[in-house]
């Protein structure tokens, strides 16, 4: 199977996440896309990896999930202290860091 | 000339300016504490320096003419490549006679000063200035460079400012005080622009260097060299058109007009256009500049001294004249300045003697200086009225007082350079016996005109006996000079002396002089002494209204340099505050719109942080595409 398609694929992924995090007010929900993103992105390295013939890109793929599992732990604590405080998990509540 | 490396008792002439200079240190950083002591401390450092110079002068009439001229290098000052200034002192005839001048009647003053002063709160203050100026004094008379002469130059500017102002609570002291020091700076601009044009022509501001190679330079260049040097004597010595300042002056304590604003500081320009002889003998405008504004400025200080009321202003318009004459003579060159010297020191005495004399006039009238409250004090002040009368015939020159030995001379010198400069210099010898007449007539003769409370008396010992000296001075020093002191001959070598014929003989010039001055004399003795003085002042013809507001000095003054000043200053801030303002303040304020508009997009809404990565990634990539094809 050409792997172009795999792009195809990760583009659709991604753009979902993209609108996801844009449109949703659920943190979780936002949280989610942006993993979605995140493996969308982790698709392409491996699609263009196996396209170049080498591993770089399962390497960098690796990382990318390394990171993106502490970022949810990160992520993760924040959302559940923020429900603790305002009892709401939506993301435009806390908005007190502005102009 | 040569000039010799100071050995013996002349490697102390520094000593001359450190004594004083270190009396006005420890006078002026004591403070209050030497408030009983510091007087006499001060009187006693002008003292030594004054028995230093006499010794000194003993010394110099052993040596033989050629080597009189003395040199001594304390340090060197500035060395800038080739360019070297040396803190050096240059003794010779001419700053000789000044160094006696200023220390033996600064001593007297000084003496004069313990008496006179001696309630003022802040007497240490006043004789700590009194020291800084004769150390500045001695320092512009003995300095051998241009440079270090400018810093004397200064120094004495300072002291007279912080001497005039002296009684600063005074706002008319605190505003003479500026007014001298503001239109000397103009003159000090003239002496700092020559002295840079020297160092361009010859690159060297030392006398000897500049006066071997003057004749070298172009005409020109010495025209312009003498022009600037005229502005700073101009200024110094109260000369037309930087006259003003002199007669605002005597806002100052008594001794000190007599002392900086008649017999010494005044008189520095004087000293100037004579040390700087070479350069006026071959620059003939330069030196016709100095007659005429020499001749304009004899008028004009004896019309003032002719309708002042106020005593100390009246002798201030006859200083004003009487440096007139000295400057007249230095304008006339090697056949004045030896005259102009010599009128100078006699000057320096009488006028001190008279300038004291009316601080004791004032001091027995409680401070009065209005001659038409003064009257009939003869009697009452008799040591006053004798050495004052002995100033009087020195100023209008009654042979054989000194004043009439030097004036005499400087008119005989004007008549041998031409008819009509000579005549000028003899009608206003007559006017001068006319002002000089009434100032005695309306304080020592007439009626009692004083106020019911005051009660006029002798002043003290220390007061009279500086007096009685300046008397004797006044009576005998021109003799002296003239016969058993041979002045002519002492300053040639500085100097330089000659001599043209006139178509008269001598005896005649002295006797239409002194025609001249005894009708003068005489005019005046009828219209204040047998006329009764009207205590209220007439309003007079206009040149008497002219005379008594300074012949409109202080008019000129202000429609041609105060007023444009100030409309230029009202521009300049109108310019600052709105075309310069207003370019940094509205550049301010758009920055300041936009950036409150801007900063709304800080919505503190993730999501919308999110559309504007989203948005930025989306151009990105748009741009490298773009970029791409």
């Amino acid at each position: 199977m050409d792997p172009v398609y795999y792009i195809y694929l990760a583009t659709i992924l991604f753009s979902i996440g993209a609108v996801g995090v844009l449109v949703r007010r659920n943190a979780i929900i936002v949280f989610m896309s942006v993993e979605l993103m995140l493996n969308a992105a982790n698709l392409v390295f491996v699609a263009f990896a196996r396209m170049n013939g080498n591993l770089d890109g399962q390497t960098v793929a690796f990382f990318v999930m390394v990171v993106a599992a502490a970022e949810v732990v990160v992520g993760l604590a924040i959302i559940v202290q923020v429900f603790r405080t305002r009892q709401s998990a939506s993301i435009d509540e806390p908005n007190l860091l502005k102009y | 000339m040569t000039v010799m490396p100071a050995e013996g008792l002349f490697s102390l002439m520094w000593l001359l300016i450190a004594l004083p200079l270190a009396g006005a240190a420890i006078l002026l950083f004591t403070g209050r504490r030497s408030n009983s002591w510091g007087p006499y401390l001060g009187v006693l450092s002008v003292c030594a320096s004054a028995v230093l110079g006499v010794l000194l002068l003993i010394e110099m009439m052993g040596l033989p003419t050629e080597e009189r001229a003395i040199t001594q290098v304390v340090y060197q000052w500035v060395f800038v490549g080739d360019f070297t200034v040396d803190l050096a002192f240059q003794l010779d005839q001419l700053s000789m006679v000044f160094i006696l001048l200023i220390t033996i009647v600064g001593s007297l003053i000084h003496i004069y000063s313990l008496g006179y002063m001696s309630h003022d709160p802040d007497k240490r203050k006043f004789f700590g200035y009194l020291n800084l100026f004769v150390a500045a004094m001695l320092l512009l008379v003995m300095a051998n460079n241009y440079l270090l002469l400018y810093v004397g130059w200064e120094g004495v500017g300072l002291a007279s400012y912080l001497l005039i102002g002296f009684w600063q609570h005074k706002r008319t002291a605190a505003a003479a005080a500026k007014k001298a020091f503001i239109i000397n700076r103009i003159g000090d601009v003239g002496l700092s622009l020559a002295i840079m044009l020297m160092f361009v022509t010859f690159g060297s501001v030392t006398f000897s260097d500049v006066f071997g190679s003057a004749t070298q330079a172009s005409e020109g260049t010495l025209t312009a060299i003498g022009l600037l040097l005229l502005l700073a004597a101009a200024g110094k010595s109260a000369q037309f058109p930087l006259q003003a300042w002199l007669l605002d002056a005597m806002e100052g304590p008594t001794p000190v007009s007599a002392l900086i604003h008649a017999a010494t500081m005044v008189t520095a320009g004087v000293y100037l256009i004579a040390r700087s002889n070479v350069i006026y003998n071959n620059a003939e405008w330069a030196a016709m500049a100095v007659i005429v504004v020499a001749l304009i400025t004899i008028f004009m200080g004896a019309i003032i001294g002719s309708a002042k009321d106020d005593i100390k202003k009246a002798l201030a318009g006859s200083t004003m004249s009487q440096i007139g004459y000295m400057m007249l003579a230095v304008g006339l060159g090697p056949i004045g300045y030896v005259f102009a010297i010599f009128h100078l020191v006699t000057h320096g005495v009488f006028k001190a003697g008279l300038f004291l004399g009316a601080g004791s006039v004032m001091h027995g009238m409680d401070d009065n200086v209005n001659m038409r409250r003064y009257g009939a004090l003869r009697s009452v002040m008799v040591i006053t009225f004798i050495t004052f009368m002995a100033g009087y015939l020195a100023i209008i020159g009654i042979p054989p007082f000194s004043g009439f030995w030097s004036k005499d001379e400087i008119i005989h010198a004007a008549f041998e350079r031409g008819w009509f400069i000579g005549g000028a210099a003899v009608l206003a010898a007559g006017i001068t016996g006319f002002y000089m007449t009434r100032m005695v007539a309306m304080t020592f003769f007439g009626k009692k005109r004083w106020e019911s409370d005051v009660h006029p008396h002798e002043s003290s010992a220390v007061m009279t006996i500086p007096l009685i000296i300046l008397g004797l001075g006044s009576t005998f020093l021109g003799m002296a000079l003239l016969f058993w002191g041979d002045i002519k001959s002492w300053l040639e070598p500085v100097v330089g002396y000659e001599s043209e014929p006139t178509p008269l003989p001598t005896t005649a010039y002295i006797g239409i002089t002194l025609i001249v001055v005894i009708a003068g004399a005489l005019i005046g003795w009828i219209s204040y002494a047998r006329r009764e003085v009207p205590v209220d002042a007439p309003s007079g013809n206009w040149l008497t209204r002219a005379a008594r507001r300074d012949l409109y000095g202080d008019a000129v003054n202000h429609a041609l340099v105060v007023a444009p000043t100030n409309y230029a200053a009202r521009a300049l801030v109108w310019c600052d505050a709105r075309a310069i303002d207003g370019f940094v303040n509205g550049s301010a304020a758009v920055v300041g719109g936009l950036s409150g508009r801007l900063r709304r997009t800080q919505s503190g809404f993730i999501r919308s942080y999110a559309l504007s990565m989203v948005g930025g990634a989306v151009l990105v990539l748009l741009a490298l595409l773009l970029v791409r094809i």
